[in-house]
């Protein structure tokens, strides 16, 4: 039973990995129950009782806080930063960006500060909370 | 006041796997497998370097009880119990390749950072590895 359990969370970390490292791509459940080898079903329910969230909202937080990351440390514009982070369209990342943040990503800019820690770090630790 | 850190520990689920990953495929050394009747004392180190040990340590009774290992275990193979490592590489691309060829697992491709070319592992278990190349 536990092994088993084990098991399961590590499935699902490969799979919240794969979003933490490729989530500029495309990725929908169907991508992600493949690479935790889980089925479609099963996926979306076992993800969220393993992290606590489903995992479409843990992707669009990664994509946030790979924004915030951006605004804060480029000068890219913010057009091209909703693209880079693996939104469709400017006006779904001002929506989700504004409903996660509670700011625009321009208002975020003109507030945030380089952190100038390793980069892994403000991965984890930057990601917004709900 | 104190002057070097000679030993780290992380949890490990099973100890011979362990031994097949950090030392089979990451290179590292034995500094210390004993067999202590209670519980296996098996330690790792960098080549040439017994002075920095990291132990490989198994939850399990009688340190804690078998609920609190179960919990354990089941925070690192979450991801969430730490067991941070970060070694040091002379060239971070060609370790990648290496690992990469034996089936490590990576949660990120060598990547340029202003402190040198870093990458991201997971072990067998779940917890986080990192090696760098430092910046010259």
């Amino acid at each position: 039973m536990s092994r088993a359990a084990e098991e399961t969370n590590r499935r699902m970390l490969r799979a919240r990995d794969a979003m933490d490292r490729d989530y500029a791509r495309p990725l929908d459940v169907p991508a992600l129950a493949r690479i935790a080898h889980v089925s479609e079903a099963h996926f979306t329910r076992t993800f969220r009782a393993t992290f606590g969230e489903t995992p479409h909202r843990y992707l669009q937080r990664r994509r946030v806080e790979r924004a915030m990351f951006l605004l804060r440390e480029t000068d890219r514009s913010v057009t091209d930063i909703c693209f880079d982070v693996g939104f469709g369209s400017p006006g779904t990342f001002s929506r989700t960006f504004r409903d996660i943040v509670g700011r625009s990503p321009r208002a975020y800019r003109k507030e945030a500060v380089a952190t100038g820690v390793p980069t892994c770090f403000t991965m984890a630790w930057t990601r917004p909370s709900d | 006041m104190f002057n070097a850190i000679t030993h780290s520990q992380i949890y490990v689920l099973d100890q011979d796997e362990a031994l097949d990953f950090y030392v089979g495929k990451l290179g590292l050394e034995v500094a210390a497998d004993v067999n202590l009747g209670f519980m296996r004392w098996l330690a790792v180190s960098v080549p040439g370097h017994p002075e920095r040990q990291i132990l490989l340590e198994k939850p399990g009774a009688p340190a804690m009880s078998e609920e609190t290992a179960e919990q354990v275990r089941e925070l690192v193979t979450k991801g969430a119990m730490g067991g941070w490592l970060i070694l040091t590489t002379p060239d971070c691309r060609k370790t990648y390749e290496t690992l990469l060829a034996q089936g490590v697992e990576f949660t990120e491709e060598p990547t340029e950072r202003p402190y040198g070319i870093d990458c991201g592992l997971r072990d067998p278990f779940g917890n986080r590895l990192r090696f760098t190349q430092p910046a010259a």
